[in-house]
């Protein structure tokens, strides 16, 4: 069989394989514990049981994440650019970048829900401090590769300084760049949807995915649970799937890592 | 050609780099216009360091050399220089690359791209204007590096090793392209090189340097008119000037401690 039916037809075996093993574990469970585990189409009933719920969290969460995430790449970039421009401004700024990223959400949520409240701004703030850590590192990695050659080429050419970063670091930077941008975009949603669940806001119809999930443990609706966890699923394949088109439209006529090969 | 003032003069040019070692030693050379000179020597000898002094890109550390009679630094718009590496912008394509130096410096699109379309005739590259570097051979990166070079019409023209990683038909074919474009443009030209016949092929004269520190040490004068082809790499007096570079190459290598 051609190779290029072999890489549709043998994920989708997996599925089936994976699914038959998921009802037999179901069965094994017994009545007694078979709330434990919902099966596929329970999960499936369970979208349509609690339907405007989950979509209006997914709206929600989505929210915070593409705000978050959006923000983080423009704050990120510029600076990293900053931190290219000499080894001095690296030193002076990297540990207090690192403290950002060692503090854990579940600390800074009380605090950020002290300062703006509980909502879209904590949840959107939590998701830029989550993006922005794998963001600034890679791309200011990036700037400060550039290939010393065409460094030197640029000052023979006597470019300018504003020239030479945007004619020739940024660009050289760039599949870095979309590096960071791929890791960010698969931590946005879960950036997003952690921090609802610790500095969400349940009035109005606000709540994302992380406060359903709050509400769908209490009431012990675990196939709603289950159905959250596919949403949130869902939500990280778009993103990620965003990420990798980005990355792809912007370096796939050059870069090296999307050459046609042989193998 | 001794009658015209020099294009570029070395007078006991001395360079190290910070506290480091003496990379240069007491190197005093003058080249006229038109003329092409090859620099050969060991590893570590100073070649490559002699055309960054040239390029105004690294100052002397003492002695003195101009070009055009007047400060390297001050000259840069006179020479233009190609890479051991093609050096390109993997994400431009190949016309791009060969207008940058005329972007860095501010001419217009228009000029650029009429520039740009002749420097790729000239390397016979006219039909690849849009490609992208990964596109090309490795020969095919060289030429274009080669007519973003001669995009700025320089008076010099600084080649650091070129076709160093490059196999030998393509080499041979490069030197010989490289001349006759040569005859329709007119540069100066300083060639680094590790290869002997290369280096008899292309120059008319030849600087063997030795190293630790770089001197020079000995220079050859090549005396077939140019133009030279493929028939002049045949004739016996080739045959014999290459033996001769060569066995001093082997002296030169030899000295080192």
């Amino acid at each position: 069989m051609p190779k290029k039916y072999l890489t549709y037809i043998l994920p989708l075996a997996m599925g089936v394989v994976f699914i038959g093993i998921w009802y037999a574990v179901r069965a094994s469970l017994g009545d007694e514990r078979a709330f434990l585990l919902p099966t596929p189409d329970e999960i499936i009933r369970a979208f349509g049981d609690h339907g405007p719920q989950i979509w209006s969290g997914t709206v929600n969460t989505t929210k915070g994440a593409v705000i978050g995430f959006s923000i983080s790449v423009i704050v990120s970039f510029i600076f990293a650019l900053i931190l290219s421009l000499t080894p001095l401004i690296r030193a002076s700024l990297y540990p207090y970048l690192m403290i950002l990223q060692m503090t854990p959400i579940i600390v800074l949520a009380p605090i950020l829900i002290l300062w703006v409240g509980p909502g879209l701004a904590s949840v959107t703030i939590i998701t830029f401090l989550i993006c922005f850590f794998p963001l600034t590192v890679n791309t200011t990695q990036g700037l400060i590769s550039t290939d010393r050659n065409l460094v030197d080429l640029f000052k023979m050419c006597k470019a300018s300084k504003h020239q030479e970063i945007f004619l020739l670091r940024v660009p050289a930077a760039l599949p870095y760049f979309f590096t960071g941008l791929r890791i960010a975009a698969t931590l946005a949603p879960i950036g997003a949807i952690v921090g609802d669940f610790y500095a969400g806001n349940s009035a109005g119809g606000q709540g994302g995915l992380g406060f359903l999930t709050i509400i769908f443990s209490s009431q012990f609706k675990i196939a709603a649970l289950f159905a959250t966890a596919v949403a949130s699923c869902a939500l990280g394949f778009a993103f990620a799937g965003i990420g990798i088109g980005l990355g792809w439209f912007s370096l796939h006529k050059w870069h090296d890592s999307y050459a046609k090969t042989d193998s | 050609m001794s009658t015209s003032p020099p294009i570029v003069r070395f007078d006991a040019v001395e360079k190290r780099y910070g506290d480091g070692p003496v990379i240069l030693d007491q190197i005093s050379f003058t080249v006229h216009r038109g003329e092409f000179i090859s620099l050969i020597g060991p590893s570590g000898c100073g070649k490559s360091t002699i055309l960054k002094l040239i390029s105004g890109l690294n100052p002397v550390t003492s002695g003195s050399a101009t070009v055009e009679g007047v400060r390297p630094e001050n000259a840069s718009q006179e020479l233009a220089f190609v890479f051991q590496e093609p050096t390109l912008l993997p994400w431009l394509p190949v016309q791009r690359n060969v207008e940058l130096p005329l972007k860095l410096r501010g001419t217009d699109s228009a000029k650029r791209t009429k520039v740009a379309r002749q420097c790729l005739e000239l390397v016979g590259l006219g039909e690849r204007m849009d490609y992208y570097p990964r596109q090309l051979s490795g020969g095919q990166k060289m030429r274009v590096s080669i007519a973003r070079a001669l995009s700025l019409s320089p008076k010099i023209l600084l080649l650091d090793e070129p076709f160093g990683a490059l196999d030998e038909m393509t080499r041979d074919h490069l030197n010989e392209e490289l001349l006759s474009i040569r005859e329709q443009k007119a540069w100066t030209a300083f060639f680094v090189t590790h290869s002997v016949a290369e280096a008899v092929f292309l120059s008319n004269r030849i600087f063997v340097l030795s190293a630790n520190p770089g001197r020079l040490y000995r220079e050859i004068k090549v005396d077939f008119p140019y133009p030279r082809t493929n028939d002049t790499r045949q004739s016996p007096e080739y045959q014999r000037l290459v033996g001769e570079v060569s066995k001093l190459l082997r002296e030169v290598e030899n000295l080192q401690p």
